[in-house]
């Protein structure tokens, strides 16, 4: 029962545009040329720390494991905090804790009903999606009646790379409804999409179909290819386009791969130079990481201090070396 | 009293690394005035089918280097041979006894690699063209590296030789396993270790000692060499090319009776990239 | 959607059109680069593979546009200064022209590693003499000098394969070479590697605003063990270059810089017998049709222009847009300008430096003046320039005609002239309607039509979805008033040899 015109595809690039990706390679190399200094690179830190979110996505993740990441993220490290310094000197809170439906409710228990932190909950039988519609919709009702502020959801990537573009709509449509107040997280899996024309194009079809507030992510860190500064660049440059047409404005998500301070920089260059400073902003821009939350630490510590620190001094490190 | 000396375990360089054969043998190398100098690894088949391993492994990204890199890390090998050109000058000396043939020999080696890394981002302007077709399209010819090669090296000018076969099948973005000098197995062990300090790639070049007897058989039949090159007996030569029909392998061997003179101005040219790179035609119409 | 189709989804009442804010949110601090360019306060003419005072004792200042400052004082040779130069380039060039090419090439390869090792400096000191981005010498200039010097090491014993059918090759003798101000380390690696490889010797002349690089790169010669006499250099202004050009000894001469100053060398050696190869000025038309990525294209075109501040023979001053689309790259334009960072050279993230000189300068507020007046729509973003030294804003004109002197001058600073086209035809046509051919530019998704422009403009250089790429390997000249002869790859070499 194929909605799938012939000409879809063509169609739909016609509307939107190609992608030269030698272009893109090149455009977002300069943004790593980019040298950010002392109070710049402090608050670029700061920033970056604001928009994580504090991601456990494992089998065996327990109501234990996620207590001790929603301390992490209210707490990311006391002493850079507060500690009689003026306002300049605080940490802020990480946009929100990303876990899997089974844990939310735990994570609320941990939260308490007022945080500063975010319940943001995988659904839609992520990472891969393949399950029926009615499925993945009960999953993302459940994780916001259990607590989730926020839906991190998948696109139905079969039914985009066989051209049913109507389909790829209305499910996420479905999702948009089955969210309620939550805000949603549309997941490309932009290694799955494969080229960054696909990813331009599936970029649009989300954006058409969701709201204001809402995100376009990259991918679920469950494949062997994620976050990268040029499909960050094919996605925040559709955001740009889509916000300058219709006014409406898409926050943007890279998930996966960004695991040093120094990329998480450099992709802030990213946003200030395509989309600019309506989008520094944790109401727009996210990373999905568990790592690099001290990495970011690190590097601050570092700034404060002048000298070079060990990861094993912030909690919840795994490294021991 | 003098100092008692640490001798080096000569190991084969295969894959970036420096190992002993799979199968733990060895034979003793011995200098012309009979004194022992080591035990060498004498490889097998399975070397070999590892040593493929590692060059297909090694060959996607190799390839697409850019010329300009792939010139750069051979002018660095012959930086790293010319740096230690006394200790290779020894390791030819080995039996020989006239040291001047062995410096001349390595001054010729870094003169080759030199010679091979400047074809590097050029030989496409040579061996690659614009054909004028009759019609309106646009028809180019490029070249392409041909995947993994075999090279057997033959006894005389076991360092020369043998970097004058690698070179030019590498500068391509082909890779390479080469079959050192049965006699003359030293230099080539030295020879890894240069490899290995020059930024070429694990796995682009590797280096197998041991007996040809053993050996070529293998070289003749594994599918995944694309070609096979060097100097060879007659019977050997036979070998290989029959080998080769069973997965069309390239084959160019040279007539050891041939006494090729490997300090000669033809010992290096064009010609030997061109044996192993394979030549693409693409068609593409031209119009608004 | 997106800015190729306008809006059909909203169902908003009438608002201000979105816009993106590109404030000061989050400022970058300075970041300069802080390596020590070794700069001596004195550079003497290198002649004979030793440094020697000008006959007449006379040195001229080179100052740093970025702030005006004075960096060192720089040696002024006269003719006869010239004349020594040149002696010394025609005693070495037996020995030099009889060396076995691939020991030549092993003088060249020592070059390319030693300036490779001295990298970092030799930026710096570009950037400070010329007021280039610190991030342009740094990522470009010099590692492309170094590759120039590299590449070219690899010809010298194989000039056979280059020159199929040919007994032999044999080098001119004595070549003189006067250099610009724009690439002045690149420039002088353009010239010199070919030169060299093929065996000639060299007198060569930098830029007077920037002789410091070339000097500094005559520490390089030393370090190198090149042979004393093989090249030789001279600064010096107008009347120097003039000197070199017109020396009896020179067997070639070769020129980059304007097609003004071209026109007086070819008047100037008419009626001898020196061969004699131009790169001069262009006016390149960047060509954007509906169907090309957009974005990309933007930033092709950005880079197009204000590379290098715009001070690029082969820019693409004039970007001629489909109509369709004027309006939509014209946003993205103004968008993609109001991030470059104009400032100091010297910081890590200035994307637009100093202009090269006071003369510059004033040569590009006069034609941008005049295209006001003319009727062309001016656009600047709006940036904080520093208070001293020599800066100008991105500049587009938009809504500019063929006859308009902005569509058909060279100004060569960062300004960009925008025109419209219909059809392929169209495009073609006002493409090459000029006197100049160094370059153009071609941005479209179609394979085909990508080939037929190619085929139909009139440059020595097409750019096909790019802009502003170059290599060693690959040739570099123009058609027509831009010149003549190649710079790069196999055809470069062809200027430097007599074959027979």
């Amino acid at each position: 029962m194929s909605t799938a015109h012939p000409a879809a595809f063509r169609r739909l690039f016609d509307e939107i545009g190609t992608v030269d990706s030698v272009g893109i390679e090149e455009r977002v190399a300069k943004y790593v040329t980019r040298s950010i200094k002392k109070g710049a690179k402090v608050l670029g830190l700061k920033l970056a720390v604001s928009m994580v979110d504090l991601t456990t996505l494992e089998g065996k993740d327990t109501p234990g494991k996620v207590a001790a990441l929603c301390v992490k993220a209210l707490h990311p490290h006391e002493s850079l905090e507060g500690e009689g310094a003026g306002a300049a000197e605080t940490l802020p809170p990480v946009a929100a804790v990303c876990v899997y439906p089974a844990m939310v409710r735990h994570a609320r228990a941990a939260l308490g009903a007022f945080s500063p932190v975010k319940i943001a909950s995988v659904a839609t039988a992520f990472p891969s999606g393949q399950t029926s519609l009615a499925t993945r919709l009960a999953e993302v009702r459940t994780a916001v009646e259990d607590g989730a502020d926020e839906i991190d959801m998948v696109i139905n990537r079969g039914a985009f790379l066989a051209g049913e573009f109507t389909q790829v709509r209305d499910e996420i449509s479905e999702v948009v409804e089955a969210c309620g107040k939550a805000a949603l997280k549309v997941i490309l899996e932009t290694s799955e999409l494969e080229t960054y024309d696909n990813i331009r194009a599936a970029s649009f079809l989300a954006m058409e179909t969701i709201r204001a507030g809402d995100f376009i992510k990259t991918s679920t860190g469950k494949t062997s290819a994620n976050a990268t500064l040029g499909n960050n660049q094919v996605m925040v440059d559709a955001i740009r386009d889509f916000y300058l047409d219709t006014g409406i404005a898409i926050g943007m998500k890279p998930a996966g791969g960004i695991r040093t301070a120094k990329q998480a920089l450099t992709f802030l260059v990213a946003i200030k130079e395509t989309l600019g400073d309506a989008w520094l902003t944790p109401r727009r821009y996210r990373f999905g990481a568990s790592s690099l939350l001290n990495d970011l630490l690190r590097q601050l510590q570092k700034e404060k201090t002048g000298a070079y620190q060990a990861p094993y001094a912030f909690s919840e490190s795994a490294d021991s070396y | 009293m003098a100092r008692l000396l640490i001798t080096k375990t000569p190991k084969v360089y295969i894959g970036g690394a420096f190992v002993r054969s799979e199968s733990g043998r060895t034979f003793p190398l011995k200098s012309d005035s009979g004194e022992f100098v080591g035990h060498i690894p004498q490889c097998t088949r399975k070397d070999l089918r590892n040593a493929v391993e590692a060059s297909a492994k090694a060959g996607p990204a190799w390839s697409r280097r850019t010329p300009y890199n792939r010139g750069q890390i051979l002018y660095r090998l012959a930086e790293m041979i010319e740096a230690r050109s006394l200790e290779l000058a020894n390791a030819l000396d080995l039996g020989k006894g006239d040291s001047s043939d062995s410096r001349r020999e390595v001054s010729g080696a870094v003169d080759r690699l030199i010679y091979y890394a400047g074809w590097a981002d050029k030989y496409e302007q040579v061996l690659g063209c614009v054909n004028p077709v009759s019609a309106p399209y646009f028809n180019f010819t490029v070249t392409e590296p041909m995947g993994v090669i075999g090279l057997l090296a033959p006894a005389e000018a076991p360092l020369l030789a043998l970097l004058s076969l690698l070179a030019p099948v590498i500068v391509s973005g082909n890779t390479a396993i080469a079959l050192a000098s049965e006699s003359h197995p030293y230099p080539a062990i030295l020879l890894g270790e240069m490899l290995a300090t020059s930024d070429l790639p694990g796995g682009v070049v590797n280096l197998l000692t041991g007996f040809r007897k053993e050996m070529v058989p293998t070289f003749a039949t594994h599918r995944h060499l694309r070609g096979v090159g060097g100097v060879a007996n007659a019977e050997e030569r036979k070998t290989i090319r029959l080998g080769a029909a069973d997965s069309v392998k390239r084959v160019k061997l040279e007539a050891v009776e041939e006494k090729r003179d490997w300090f000669a101005d033809n010992a290096q040219s064009l010609y030997a990239i061109r044996d192993w790179v394979e030549f693409k035609t693409i068609w593409h119409p031209i119009g608004a | 959607m997106c800015a190729r189709t306008p809006a059909k989804k909203t169902t908003r009442a009438a608002r201000p059109a979105p816009e993106l804010i590109f404030g000061d949110l989050w400022t970058f601090d300075p970041a300069p680069e802080t390596a020590d360019p070794r700069l001596q306060p004195r550079y003497n003419l290198y002649i004979g593979g030793k440094f020697v005072a000008p006959r007449s004792g006379k040195y001229f200042e080179t100052i740093n546009p970025a702030n005006e400052k004075s960096l060192a004082e720089i040696a002024l040779a006269d003719a006869s200064d010239v004349d020594v130069a040149f002696e010394a380039a025609s005693r070495a060039f037996p020995a030099w022209s009889r060396l076995p090419g691939a020991e030549r090439g092993k003088y060249l390869y020592r070059i390319a590693r030693l300036l490779q090792d001295r990298a970092r400096e030799f930026a710096v000191a570009e950037t400070l003499d010329g007021g280039k981005p610190i991030k342009e010498s740094r990522d470009f200039d010099v590692p492309m000098a170094a590759a120039h010097f590299f590449y070219h090491a690899g010809w010298a014993d194989k000039l056979a394969y280059a020159f199929p059918g040919t007994q032999a090759v044999t080098p001119h003798g004595v070549v003189g070479q006067v250099i610009p101000w724009n690439f002045p380390l690149l420039m002088l690696a353009w010239k010199l590697a070919p030169a060299l490889a093929t065996g000639n010797t060299v007198v060569l002349k930098p830029a007077e605003t920037t002789s410091i690089t070339a000097m500094k790169f005559a520490e390089i010669l030393d370090e190198a063990g090149l042979p004393p006499g093989v090249v030789n250099l001279v600064t010096g202004a107008g009347e120097t270059g003039a000197a070199v050009v017109a020396h009896p000894l020179a067997a070639k001469v070769a020129f980059t810089g304007s097609t003004e100053v071209g026109k007086k060398i070819m008047r100037a050696t008419a009626g001898t017998s020196k061969k004699l190869t131009l790169e001069l000025g262009g006016k390149a038309a960047n060509i954007l049709f509906e169907d090309a990525p957009l974005d990309q294209a933007v930033e092709g075109v950005v880079n197009g222009i204000f590379f290098n501040q715009g001070h690029v023979c082969c820019a693409g001053s004039r970007l001629l847009v489909q109509e369709g689309i004027a309006d939509a790259v014209l946003a993205k334009l103004k968008n993609r300008l109001k991030v470059l960072r104009v400032g100091d050279p010297l910081d890590k993230n200035t994307d637009v430096g100093a202009i090269n000189s006071r003369e510059q300068l004033e040569k590009i507020r006069r034609l941008v003046a005049v295209g006001v007046k003319e009727g062309a729509e001016l656009y600047q973003p709006p940036c904080t320039l520093p208070t001293e030294g020599y800066y100008f804003r991105p500049t587009l004109f938009s809504r500019v005609q063929q006859s308009h002197r902005v569509a058909r001058e060279e100004i060569f600073g960062p300004v960009l002239s925008i025109l419209t086209f219909r059809t392929v035809d169209e495009a073609i046509e006002k493409a090459n309607n000029t006197s100049f051919g160094l370059s153009a530019g071609v941005w479209t998704d179609k394979g085909s039509r990508i080939l037929k422009m190619s085929t139909e403009l009139k440059a020595g250089v097409v750019w096909a979805n790019t802009y502003n790429k170059f290599d060693p390997a690959s040739p570099f000249g123009g058609y027509k008033e831009s010149g003549f002869g190649r710079e790069g790859g196999r055809h470069g070499l062809a200027d430097y040899v007599k074959l027979s």
